[in-house]
C-alpha cells in the first residue's frame, strides 16, 4: 500500500512536474484574470448563445481585418444553426473560384464547403493595410496563447499559483485597453497602450466599442459582453472538438474505473495463494 | 535463453505439427507463462510492461497519424489541423500520441530510477542495463524529430537550436549539419528526413527492446532486496497468471493517468507556440524543448565561455568551445550511465538518487528561464554529473558491505554525512 501510494505520488508529481503551462511570459504585465468559462472542467460544453453571439461579433468586428483559415461554413452548424441557416450566412459571402474553361478566375457565393474567406489576399496585403504587421489568423488563438487551450489542470511546478488559460489572455487583451500608457512609458505612433499584450504596445486599436454590435438576441452589448462572447467563439474556433472530447473522456474514464477495480480483485483473488 | 522450463505439452495435432517444425508454443509456455519470476517484486517492477505497451501505443497511433499527414513545410501545420478537425476522430488519435510522448518519458523515467534505486545494472545485468540506455538514446531522437513535425514555431526552432549543436563538432561539424538539414538551412528537406526518421526509429527501438527482453530472460528480474535469488521453488513463481494480472492492474492505474491528459488537458505538456505554424522569420521569445529534454537543455546552456567549469576543462578556453563542452556535458550526463555498473559496487545508490532527483527537479526550471536569467545554480548539473557522481560512489562503495544487511560500521567521505539508517546524504 505504501509502494502505491509512493508511485502514485511520483506520477502526480511527474505529471504537474511537466506540466507546461506555459503562460505567457513574455513581455511581463499582470497575468490575466482567470475566467470562468462555460467550457472549463471536466464537464464543461460551449455556451451556445454566446457562441453565436460572439460569432456576431466575429462577422461585423474581427472579420474586417483577421482570417480565420481553419473555419468552413459547414463548421457553423455546431454553433447551433441548422444546415439552411449555415447556407444563408454562406451565401452572403463571396469567393473566388475558377480558373474556368476560359481560364479566368471568377467570384461566387460561398457554399458551406469553403473556408471562411481571408480579408486580404495575401499576408503582403493585409500588413501593407494595418501599418506593417499582419493580423493574425485567429482558428487558433486561444491555443497559441496561455497555457496552449483548454485544460483541466491549472497548476505546475512552474506555475504554482495556477496559469491563465489562452483565452483568459485573450479576453484580457480586448477589454485591457488603457487610454493613457502609465507615466515614463512611450507609446511609439500608430500603437494603442494594452495592459496585457506583451510589450504593451498594440497595434491592434480598441476593436470593442459600446454598442458596435447589436445583439440579435437582445443581450446588452457591452464591451465585456462582447469580449466574453467572441473569445467562447475563438476558443470553439480552436478547440471544436472539446466537448464531444470531453463527453467521450468521462465515459472512458469510468469504464477504466470499473476494469481497474476489476483486475485489482482479480489481482488479489490470484495471488492469494503466495506467501 | 536460460530460464523458464517448459513442459509444454498439447493434445492438438495442429499444435504439435507446428511445434515440431518451429518450438513457439513451448518457446512462449517458457519464457511468457513458466518464466520464474520473484515473489516479492514491487509495484515498481510493473513500469518495464508498461514502457513496452505505451511502445505499442505510439506506435500503433504514430502510424496511423502517418496516413493523414503531409510531411512539407507548407502544409504539415496545416495537415495536422485537418486531423484534428476533419478526420474521423483524428483529435484522439492526435492527442494520444502527442501526450503518448510525455506519457512514455515518465513511465521509462521512474524504469530508470527503479533500476538505479534497486541496483539492477548490477552483475551479471549489466547489458541489460546498457541496452536500456541505448533505448533511452533512440526514444530521445524519435521524440525530437517527431516534435518537428506538426512544423510549429517551436518545432522549427527547436530543430534549428538543436541541429546546430552538431556545428560545434570539430572538422566535421559543419558537414553533419548540413546533411541533418539537406541544405543550408533547416527547411523542407530537413522535415522530409525527419518524418522519415522518426518513422524509422521506433522500429529500432523495437529491436532494442527484444534484445533488452533477451538479456533480461537470462538472469530474471532482480528484486528489491538485491539478494540473488537462491532457491527457485521457494521464491519464484510463475510469470503467469501472477505478473499478467499485475502488470494489468498497473495498466488500467496507467491508462486512467493518461486518459485524463488525453481528454482533460491535451496539452498540458505542450508549448502554445507549437500552435503557431513556423515563422524563420520571428524568433519566439524564448525557444524551450519539450519538459522531458530540460535538464539536458539546463547542461547545455549552461557552458559559456564565463563559466568555471569550461574555463578549467578548456584550459582556459583554448582546447575547445564553449558550445562543444556543452554538447559533451550533456551526451556525457547520459552516456555516463553506462558506466554505473563499474563505478563500484554499489550495494544501494541512494546518494545517486538524490542527486540525480534534485538535478532533475531543478533542472527543468533552469532549462526553461529565458537565456538571459542564468543563474549560479547552473553549475550544479555538470559537477553533479561529471564529478560528484563517480565520487558519490566510491564513497558508497566502500560502506556497504551489501544490500541485505544494512551497514553497520561506516566511514564517511568528506564532505557528507551518513546516517544511522546505513544510508549517505549529502
Amino acid at each position: 500500500m505504501k509502494m502505491k501510494k509512493t508511485l502514485t505520488a511520483i506520477a502526480l508529481g511527474f505529471g504537474i512536474l511537466a506540466g507546461a503551462g506555459n503562460a505567457q511570459a513574455a513581455g511581463g504585465g499582470p497575468k490575466p484574470p482567470t475566467i470562468d468559462w462555460s467550457f472549463n472542467g471536466i464537464f464543461g460544453t460551449y455556451d451556445r448563445a454566446a457562441l453565436q453571439r460572439g460569432f456576431q461579433v466575429f462577422r461585423n468586428v474581427c472579420a474586417a481585418c483577421h482570417s480565420l483559415d481553419l473555419i468552413a461554413f459547414r463548421n457553423l452548424e455546431a454553433l447551433g444553426y441548422n444546415e439552411d441557416q449555415v447556407k444563408a450566412i454562406a451565401s452572403s459571402y463571396e469567393v473566388t473560384d475558377g480558373p474556368d474553361d476560359t481560364g479566368e478566375m471568377f467570384p461566387r457565393p460561398a457554399t458551406p464547403a469553403d473556408h471562411w474567406p481571408s480579408p486580404f489576399p495575401n499576408e503582403k496585403a493585409a500588413a501593407a493595410a494595418n501599418g506593417g504587421a499582419a493580423p493574425p489568423d485567429l482558428s487558433l488563438i486561444t491555443k497559441a496563447r496561455g497555457a496552449g487551450g483548454d485544460s483541466a489542470l491549472r497548476v505546475s511546478l512552474f506555475h504554482p499559483g495556477g496559469f491563465p488559460l489562452g483565452a483568459d489572455y485573450v479576453h484580457a487583451l480586448l477589454t485591457g485597453y488603457k487610454e493613457n500608457p502609465p507615466e515614463g512609458f512611450e507609446l511609439p505612433a500608430g500603437k494603442y497602450y494594452n495592459e496585457y499584450f506583451p510589450g504593451h504596445a498594440i497595434s491592434m486599436a480598441p476593436p470593442l466599442g459600446e454598442g458596435i454590435v447589436e445583439y440579435e438576441d437582445g443581450t446588452a452589448a457591452t464591451p465585456e459582453q462582447m469580449s466574453t462572447d467572441v473569445t467562447t467563439f475563438l476558443a470553439w474556433a480552436a478547440e471544436p472538438e472539446l466537448e464531444h472530447r470531453k463527453n467521450l473522456g468521462i465515459k472512458v474514464i469510468l469504464f477504466l474505473l470499473v476494469l481497474t477495480a476489476m483486475l485489482y480483485a482479480l489481482k488479489r483473488k490470484i495471488w492469494s495463494d503466495v506467501h | 535463453m536460460s530460464g523458464g522450463t517448459s513442459n509444454f505439452q498439447s493434445n492438438s495435432r495442429v499444435v504439435n505439427w507446428i511445434e515440431h517444425r518451429l518450438p513457439i508454443f513451448s518457446f512462449l509456455d517458457s519464457q511468457l507463462h513458466q518464466y520464474p519470476t520473484p515473489k516479492n517484486l514491487n509495484y515498481f517492477w510493473n513500469f518495464g510492461s508498461l514502457a513496452g505497451i505505451v511502445l505499442v501505443i505510439m506506435i500503433v497511433s504514430g502510424i496511423t497519424l502517418a496516413m493523414s499527414y503531409t510531411p512539407h513545410t507548407d502544409l504539415a501545420f496545416t495537415s495536422v489541423e485537418r486531423i484534428m478537425r476533419d478526420v474521423n476522430s483524428g483529435w484522439l488519435i492526435r492527442y494520444i500520441h502527442m501526450n503518448g510522448a510525455s506519457i512514455f518519458f515518465i513511465v521509462v523515467y521512474i524504469h530508470i530510477f527503479r533500476g538505479l534505486y534497486y541496483g539492477s545494472y548490477k552483475a551479471p545485468r549489466e547489458i541489460l542495463w546498457m541496452i536500456g540506455i541505448f533505448i533511452l538514446l533512440a526514444m530521445m531522437a524519435t521524440a525530437f524529430m517527431g516534435y518537428v513535425l506538426p512544423w510549429g514555431q517551436m518545432s522549427f526552432w527547436g530543430a534549428t537550436v538543436i541541429t546546430n549543436l552538431f556545428s560545434a563538432i570539430p572538422l566535421v561539424g559543419d558537414w553533419i549539419v548540413q546533411l541533418l538539414w539537406g541544405g543550408f538551412v533547416v527547411g523542407n528537406p530537413t522535415l522530409n528526413r525527419f518524418f522519415s526518421l522518426h518513422y524509422l526509429l521506433p522500429f529500432v527501438i523495437v529491436g532494442l527492446v527484444f534484445l533488452h527482453l533477451w538479456a533480461l530472460h537470462m538472469h530474471h528480474s532482480n528484486n528489491p532486496t538485491g539478494v540473488e535469488i537462491k532457491d527457485e521453488k521457494q521464491d519464484t513463481i510463475p510469470f503467469h497468471p501472477y505478473y499478467t494480472i499485475k502488470d494489468m492492474y498497473g495498466l488500467g492505474i496507467m491508462l486512467i493517468f493518461f486518459a485524463f491528459f488525453i481528454f482533460f488537458a491535451p496539452n498540458y505538456f505542450g508549448h502554445p507556440d507549437n500552435y503557431i505554424m513556423a515563422d524563420p522569420l520571428v524568433t519566439p521569445p524564448h525557444i524551450v524543448p519539450e519538459w522531458y529534454f530540460l535538464p539536458f537543455y539546463a547542461i547545455l546552456r549552461a557552458f559559456t565561455s564565463d563559466y568555471w567549469v569550461y574555463q578549467i576543462i578548456s584550459l582556459g578556453g583554448g582546447l575547445m568551445s564553449a558550445k562543444l563542452a556543452g554538447v559533451i556535458a550533456m551526451f556525457a550526463s547520459i552516456l555516463v550511465l553506462l558506466l554505473l555498473p563499474w563505478l563500484g559496487e554499489v550495494p544501494s545508490a541512494l546518494p545517486l538518487l538524490l542527486l540525480g532527483v534534485r538535478d532533475r527537479l531543478r533542472h527543468p526550471r533552469m532549462g526553461r528561464r529565458p537565456a538571459a536569467g542564468r543563474r549560479a545554480g547552473h553549475d550544479r548539473p555538470v559537477v553533479d554529473v561529471l564529478v560528484l557522481l563517480p565520487h558519490h560512489h566510491r564513497c558508497a562503495a566502500g560502506r556497504h558491505p551489501g544490500a541485505a544487511e544494512t551497514a553497520s560500521g561506516q566511514h564517511c567521505c568528506i564532505g557528507y554525512q551518513c546516517t544511522p539508517g546505513g544510508g549517505v546524504r549529502l
